[in-house]
């Protein structure tokens, strides 16, 4: 009985025994779940701190390149403004060569001949082409009367062209004065009228006036001048009275000379006694 | 190498003309002073554009421009009418007669280049 009992009590001891070693087990197993649960987290953190110095990174970089962007666009916009700067220039540029061109062609066709009619043609040809009008009259001073007489005209019959006297009108006051006239209101031009020109260019060698170009109306196409008209103005001013006034002395010392010429035949030609 | 024939009366024209096509790359300038002048210049020359006046003397411009057009050689070489007529009728009648383009006296350089470059396939200079 002794023995039954005693190995009861030792049952009992190792059931004890074994439900400690259980508890301690489940201890064990909680708390390793509990430190499991604790790396995890840990590992979480760390992941996230790294990933909070990779976007600390980007948006440096992002700021970076953004800063750079705006720089860029800037200098984009700087060399765009100089693009279109020089463009301007360029059509300026391109503006002045043609007027130039223009100029130099007139130049060289007023100086290219010394026959005094050929050169009254070249004159009818640049207000014609150049300038665009479309009824206009040259007219020189006359060395006898001293009156203005037209010698060339364009869209004008010769019968509408009067003698004028220097100091009368818009043209004689021109002649007298040396300073060009420009009319304010071209619509005035639509109504031919001898003494009421547009424009009025004296022809001068240095202050000396020769004669006039009065131009009475602008082809259909032409509404007004621009800049290079004000400077073909300028050159027919010169050149024209230069190329005028040197054809005709040059026409007259012909004439003399031929004259004289035909004397020197004569005389040549005249029996001795 | 283009070679332009510009048919104009004026040597004034003819001069500025010839200026302006200069600044097209490697264009040749022919000049005519009348229609017939520019006809005897067809025949002789490979021609690939034609500037041409209207008012001329010995043979017009438009008279020109139909010989031109009824020519079964020259029909298709371009034509720009560089006139002092600027009224629209004008520039009708000059189309309908077969020029290409139409440009009015007193020229823009600029313009005149831009034209030629549009008949020669060109991008200008």
């Amino acid at each position: 009985m002794e023995k039954e009992s005693s190995y009861l009590n030792k049952a009992e001891e190792f059931i004890q025994m074994f439900k400690k070693g259980e508890e301690f087990t489940k201890d064990i197993l909680r708390e390793n779940e509990k430190l499991r649960f604790r790396v995890a987290q840990l590992e979480e953190t760390i992941e996230r701190s790294g990933d909070e110095a990779r976007t600390k990174l980007y948006d440096e970089r992002i700021r970076l390149l953004e800063l750079e962007l705006n720089s860029l666009k800037d200098k984009f916009i700087k060399v765009e403004e100089e693009n279109k700067d020089f463009a301007l220039k360029y059509l300026d540029v391109e503006e002045e060569n043609n007027n130039l061109a223009n100029l130099y062609v007139a130049s060289y066709q007023l100086h290219s001949t010394l026959d005094f009619s050929e050169v009254l043609r070249i004159v009818v040809e640049i207000v014609i082409n150049l300038i665009g009008a479309e009824k206009f009259a040259v007219m020189l001073i006359d060395d006898k009367t001293n009156d203005l007489i037209a010698v060339a005209a364009e869209g004008i019959q010769s019968s509408d062209l009067l003698r004028i006297k220097i100091g009368e009108g818009i043209i004689g006051r021109v002649t007298k004065e040396g300073e060009s006239y420009f009319a304010e209101d071209l619509s005035v031009m639509h109504e031919f009228k001898a003494f009421e020109p547009i424009v009025c260019i004296p022809l001068k060698i240095k202050e000396h006036v020769i004669g006039v170009i009065s131009i009475y109306k602008l082809l259909t196409q032409k509404s007004g001048f621009n800049n290079v008209d004000y400077e073909l103005f300028n050159l027919l001013a010169g050149h024209a009275a230069t190329a005028i006034f040197s054809s005709r002395l040059y026409t007259q010392s012909e004439r003399k000379l031929t004259t004289i010429q035909g004397f020197l035949d004569l005389l040549k030609d005249k029996p001795k006694r | 190498m283009p070679n332009i024939l510009v048919v104009e009366d004026s040597p004034t024209m003819r001069q500025l003309i010839s200026f302006a096509m200069k600044r097209i790359a490697n264009s040749r300038v022919i000049e005519a002073t009348d229609g017939v002048d520019a006809l005897k210049k067809l025949s002789s020359e490979k021609i690939d554009l034609i500037l041409c006046d209207i008012n001329m003397p010995v043979m017009d411009g438009l008279k020109l421009v139909s010989l031109v057009r009824g020519n079964t050689i020259f029909k298709d070489i371009p034509i720009i009418m560089v006139t002092t007529e600027g009224a629209e009728e004008d520039r009708k009648r000059a189309i309908a007669i077969g020029a290409n383009a139409y440009l009015p006296k007193p020229i823009q350089t600029q313009e005149l280049i831009r034209l030629v470059n549009t008949f020669l396939g060109g991008s200008g200079t």
